[in-house]
């Protein structure tokens, strides 16, 4: 193969800074993907010896076997003390958490919100599928209304179980916060602008200037009990209408919708 | 030049972190302990020696901000008091898993529950054997002092990191308020030359990228990761600290430790003014406990009492070291209540002999 690549004819290559590992993930889930596009900026922005990230519990738990830089793995939910601890301590290194919808918005609520409002220069990276993967398919806070999961069996009621919410609008208005962004990775089109928003997050983070703060909403077609590309198509009838795509801040103000 | 001050135990805890080059505190007020956090921000360390200072959103935020510091390979700590301490534990647990140094203080009050703010030894279990989830134990230092308030952050850490563990400081709201002279450490930098070898600072391309992490979702990884947790403890013995105060001749001995140590110094004295061979052994590592000391002194006296402000918890420590060869009694107040050298005079000679 080497020898007959010529480098000006090649058009991808898998980024060194994903480690030989096979992907603890289900085959067609979004988290694989988010990995590498973060791993590919990592690399392009040549930061691999100053970028530390901070695993979450939920799948991605072991994204430091795929991600090959520094990693601390974090309790449930405390992904955001924990970067901010270490942030502090290294305030010249790129320290990122990596969140699912569990984690940041249900357990880690209070740790989300004060880190965002603290203004910590971290990034954070959210990966909101509406479910407990990990766990087997429980309903999370962003669980839509009416949807089935192991434990809002027929479906999600809002009136008994409390309606989804968006965790990325209410921290975007916090003054802590200067690009809060929601992405998706599920088609070519997408992963391109989802790239683009992780290099923007992580430049706002080396110039010192806040918070940045990416969703991506994301698949489980395990969960969710699909195939992989009907749990695309799913996602797209369903979660973006409630999940729009697009930047919610900028430059630290408001984008008008 | 010696530097005398007068202080109280929480500021001593606070001037001794400074001076020593401690790098980042991070807390959440409570009752006995605030003067902890009061005490850094008013006496801004980060233009003293550059140390971190900063208010977490609870304690569960602050003790996830010291295990991630505590990644970093710098010196991390914060302290609270017995509700506080309760949230942290699950932060604890994984600190303890993940072996990461770094130090952690209790001014207890009592409890259950809400409690009181009075002081109180009834945090003994949740200190000594583990706290939290899992096979794990923290080396517990017992201050009896302000001024071993102060030493003992200097130790904490050199023990934190000679095992990478966390290490407790084990104190309450009397030794925590009472104010005391007390000589400080001398004003030392922070340490910026320290072993990066297993720290996160970003994988260079001559090594392999460092985890902090406490999981090992093979059994046979966790089973070989407990055994070796475990030998540590055991090797922890060899920092086993305590004070013998007239044991030598003794035939009854009390065991207790901080404040309650410190009243039943007061208890030997009186004795001993009446001519009888009391002794006191204050144990100043609750965990490694001195149990050969007391198995030692349990050939050599008639009987043994544990003293604490609680319902009797060190006496099981206690009565396992003595395994018994003598009786083992417990005198103690409960609920933030303390006791009198004299209640625990008459307890002694109620239990002892009317011989005393
Ligand atoms: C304190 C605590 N409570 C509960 C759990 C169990 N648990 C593990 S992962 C998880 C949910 C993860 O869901 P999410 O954050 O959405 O991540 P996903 O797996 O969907 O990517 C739960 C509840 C835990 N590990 N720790
Ligand atoms: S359970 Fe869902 S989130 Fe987890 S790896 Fe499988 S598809 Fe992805
Ligand atoms: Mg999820």
């Amino acid at each position: 193969m080497k020898e007959i690549t010529r480098e000006e004819n090649l058009v991808y290559r898998r980024t060194p800074l994903m480690t030989d590992a096979t992907l603890s993930y289900c085959p067609g889930c979004g988290h694989g993907t988010i990995h590498r596009l973060i791993m590919e900026v990592v690399e392009e922005m040549g930061i691999q010896s100053e970028t530390i990230g901070v695993a979450p519990v939920g799948c991605a738990v072991l994204a430091y076997d795929f991600m090959d830089v520094d990693f601390s793995q974090a309790a449930h939910g405390r992904a955001p003390a924990v970067a901010t601890g270490i942030k502090r301590l290294w305030p010249d290194k790129f320290v990122f958490t990596y969140q699912g919808d569990g984690d940041l918005a249900a357990i880690g609520t209070a740790e989300t919100i004060h880190a965002c409002n603290r203004g910590e220069n971290i990034t954070i990276f959210f990966v909101n599928n509406g479910i407990y993967g990990m766990t087997g398919g429980q309903m999370a806070p962003t669980t839509l209304e009416g949807m089935k999961s192991s434990t809002s069996p027929y479906g999600r009621n809002n009136e008994t179980m409390g309606p989804p919410y968006k965790i990325t609008e209410l921290i975007a208005q916090l003054s802590g916060t200067y690009y809060v962004t929601r992405q998706a990775v599920h088609k070519p089109g997408p992963v391109r602008k989802a790239k683009k928003a992780i290099r923007k997050a992580l430049e706002i983070q080396k110039e010192k200037k806040g918070i940045s703060f990416i969703e991506f909403v994301s698949n489980c077609n395990s969960g969710w009990k699909m195939t992989p590309n009907d749990s695309n198509i799913w996602m797209e009838e369903h979660m973006f209408p409630f999940y729009p795509m697009g930047d919610i801040k900028v430059d630290g103000k408001l984008v008008k919708g | 030049m010696k530097e005398l001050a007068l202080m109280k135990g929480n500021e001593a805890i606070a001037e001794a972190a400074i001076r020593i080059g401690v790098d980042a505190y991070f807390g959440y007020p409570i009752t006995p302990q605030s003067e902890v956090l009061e005490y850094l921000t008013l006496q801004r360390p980060e233009e003293r020696t550059g140390m971190v200072i900063l208010q977490a959103e609870s304690e569960v935020a602050a003790i996830n901000m010291v295990y991630g510091a505590a990644g970093t390979g710098k010196r991390a700590m914060t302290s609270s008091s017995s509700p506080g301490i309760s949230l942290m534990q699950e932060g604890i647990s994984y600190i303890a898993g993940a072996e990461l140094p770094c130090l952690i203080v209790n001014v207890v009050r009592g409890g259950p529950g809400l409690g009181t703010i009075q002081p109180s030894q009834a945090d003994y279990f949740q200190s000594t054997k583990g706290g939290g989830h899992g096979d794990y134990r923290l080396i517990v230092l017992a201050p009896a002092s302000v001024q071993e308030m102060a030493d003992y952050v200097e130790l904490g850490f050199d023990l934190a990191f000679k095992y990478r563990n966390p290490v407790l400081i084990l104190t309450d709201g009397l030794i925590g308020q009472m104010m005391e002279k007390v000589e400080l450490p001398p004003q030392k930098a922070r340490i910026e030359e320290f072993d990066q070898s297993w720290v996160i600072t970003g994988k260079t391309p001559d090594r392999e990228r460092n985890i902090i992490t406490s999981l090992n979702l093979d059994p046979d990884l966790q089973y070989e990761h407990n055994l070796k947790l475990q030998e540590k403890y055991r090797s922890m013995n060899e920092d086993v600290m305590f004070e013998r105060i007239g044991c030598d001749d003794a035939e009854f001995l009390l065991v207790a430790y901080g404040s309650s140590a410190r009243i039943c110094q007061k208890v030997v004295d009186i004795a001993r003014g009446r001519g009888k061979k009391l002794g006191l052994l204050r144990p100043q590592t609750l965990f490694p406990f001195p149990t050969d000391e007391i198995a030692r002194l349990s050939r050599q006296v008639k009987g043994i009492m544990s003293v604490e402000l609680s319902a009797g918890q060190m006496v099981e420590d206690v009565k396992l070291a003595v395994n018994g060869k003598v009786p083992v009694y417990h005198y103690g107040m409960l609920g933030g209540k303390i006791h009198s050298p004299e209640d625990v005079l008459s307890a002694v000679e109620d239990k002892f002999i009317g011989g005393l």
